[in-house]
């Protein structure tokens, strides 16, 4: 067995690694998500990041899968528009089969699953956290896969610092059943303190609702921000000379 | 037209004395065999519809598919060698999906006629290969609006308004030149290919048949799809009603 042979070529290769993803260049930051009555509600801001510039202000990080799902990305967003491109395929494929079946969200969150776990084990990952929410037959559907694969369900899931900040609000304040206008507002809160204390965050955002009839992305629009703290009025006044 | 092709008839890459290649004209007679397959092009889309002939009561209504989606925009009705004509759409499949991954967009029913027909006569030139067993024809919906191909087995692939193959292409064929398919909609156009293929099915010859049915048109969104079960069922009554008036004649 030589080293050009396919099974070496990634563990040893010097031009082979230009080809595997070492870092992300253009990120997408947190993805929120969570059960309602009637289905899911997935919310996103629309930036897309070049390191620290906030370089792009209309990505829509929420897409429709098929009929009965939808999909949040943050991290890299090429290596999202590549999963994409799988997704429509997979879902025109199974168009195509005209045999009154359709992929829900259980199967579609596990053919992502494989996608990215596969890619990590060849040391080279889509480098993106998913969200993946849907409805089909009246089951509600939330789940979530990591880069690495790491995968799982729940009421609420958010991705990078959603974890931190959100799901620890979802915790206090996530209940079943909760109504469209409770849920919206709920993660209007999550989003608002995402976008006082993710730097990455932009103030432009698009909440995705599915239910079993069908899905709705918003248009994009800002949240209402509150600056007039006592503590932002004058705030030298205990350091004369700082700024 | 019949004649024996003796000794120039064993192998696709034999020409007979009279320029003829024997074995497609034999892959020919597997398709005239064939349940009827008619296709018309309206003003507004295609409607395809193929009579499938049940060859066991046991068989389940709906199963043994004749018209297949190719893409999101077009679709093929298969008459023929069903094997064969399997082979036939999976390639038209792989041919469609490949051109959107290369170029972005869906590709144009023109381009695809082409890559089906190249394959089947692809399939022509060796001796190692038999030819295909089944015609198809090929109805999509693209920036030039709706068009309408036909492959058969030799490779032959030509552009109509109306097609038919089969063992009643012949009716068929003369029923739809009645039409005025240009001032047709895609909704009477069902009505009509409905009673086309009732009219053409030989109740002597052969047993019970199931009509299947598919169309593309601005209806439809422009995506190929089964007709509706109520249009189905509205062009089975108007067809059986249509046969009963010629019997009363």
């Amino acid at each position: 067995v030589t080293n050009s042979a396919p099974s070496m070529i990634n563990l040893i290769g010097s031009e082979s690694d230009s080809q595997r993803t070492l870092y992300p260049y253009v990120t997408g930051t947190s993805v929120v998500g969570i059960k309602y009555k009637d289905g899911i509600l997935l919310a996103a801001d629309m930036g897309g990041s070049y390191g620290s510039t906030l370089r792009y202000k209309t990505v829509e990080r929420l897409k429709t899968v098929g009929k009965h799902s939808i999909i949040g990305a943050s991290g890299e967003i090429s290596d999202f528009q590549e999963i994409m491109r799988n997704l429509d395929e997979l879902i025109l494929y199974d168009n195509m089969w005209d045999d009154g079946n359709s992929l829900g969200p259980k199967e579609v969150h596990n053919y992502l699953t494989r996608m990215m776990y596969n890619r990590r084990n060849k040391f080279n990952p889509l480098w993106n956290s998913l969200v993946l929410g849907g409805v089909k037959n009246g089951q509600k559907y939330l789940g979530t896969v990591s880069m690495i694969g790491v995968h799982y369900e729940d009421n609420h899931v958010a991705t990078g610092f959603g974890n931190h900040l959100a799901r620890p609000l979802l915790r206090d304040e996530w209940h079943a059943d909760m109504t469209f206008e409770e849920g919206v507002k709920l993660l209007e809160k999550c989003m608002r303190v995402l976008l006082y204390r993710d730097r990455s965050a932009v103030n432009k955002l698009q909440i995705a609702k599915i239910t079993e009839e069908g899905v709705t992305i918003s248009q994009p629009y800002a949240l209402k921000t509150f600056w007039n703290f006592s503590a932002f009025q004058n705030p030298t006044a205990g350091a004369e000379g700082s700024w | 037209m019949s004649s024996i092709g003796t000794g120039y008839d064993l192998s696709v890459t034999t020409f007979s004395p009279d320029g003829r290649v024997f074995q497609i004209e034999y892959a020919a007679k597997a398709v005239d065999n064939s349940g009827t397959v008619v296709a018309i092009r309206c003003k507004d889309g295609i409607v395809m519809g193929v009579e499938k002939l049940i060859s066991s009561k046991m068989m389940l209504p709906g199963s043994n598919r004749r018209i297949h989606a190719v893409h999101r925009h077009s679709g093929m009705a298969v008459a023929g060698l069903a094997a064969d004509g399997r082979q036939i759409v999976a390639r038209a499949k792989s041919e469609a999906t490949n051109y959107e991954s290369t170029y972005g967009e869906p590709i144009p029913v023109k381009e695809l006629a082409e890559r089906v027909a190249s394959y089947v006569h692809l399939c022509t030139l060796y001796w190692w290969l038999r030819p295909f067993g089944s015609g198809v024809i090929l109805g999509g919906y693209d920036r030039d609006g709706p068009q309408l191909y036909m492959v058969e087995p030799s490779g032959v692939s030509y552009r109509y308004f109306g097609a038919a193959i089969g063992k009643g292409r012949q009716a068929a064929k003369t029923e739809i030149e009645k039409l005025k398919l240009s001032e047709m909609t895609c909704r009477q156009g069902v009505i009509e290919v409905a009673k086309i293929i009732y009219g053409v099915h030989d109740e002597a010859k052969d047993k019970a048949f199931e009509l299947e049915m598919s169309w593309v048109c601005d209806k439809s969104n422009r995506q190929h799809q089964k007709v509706p079960d109520d249009l189905l069922e509205e062009a089975k009554a108007a067809a059986k009603a249509a046969l009963e008036e010629m019997d009363a004649d």
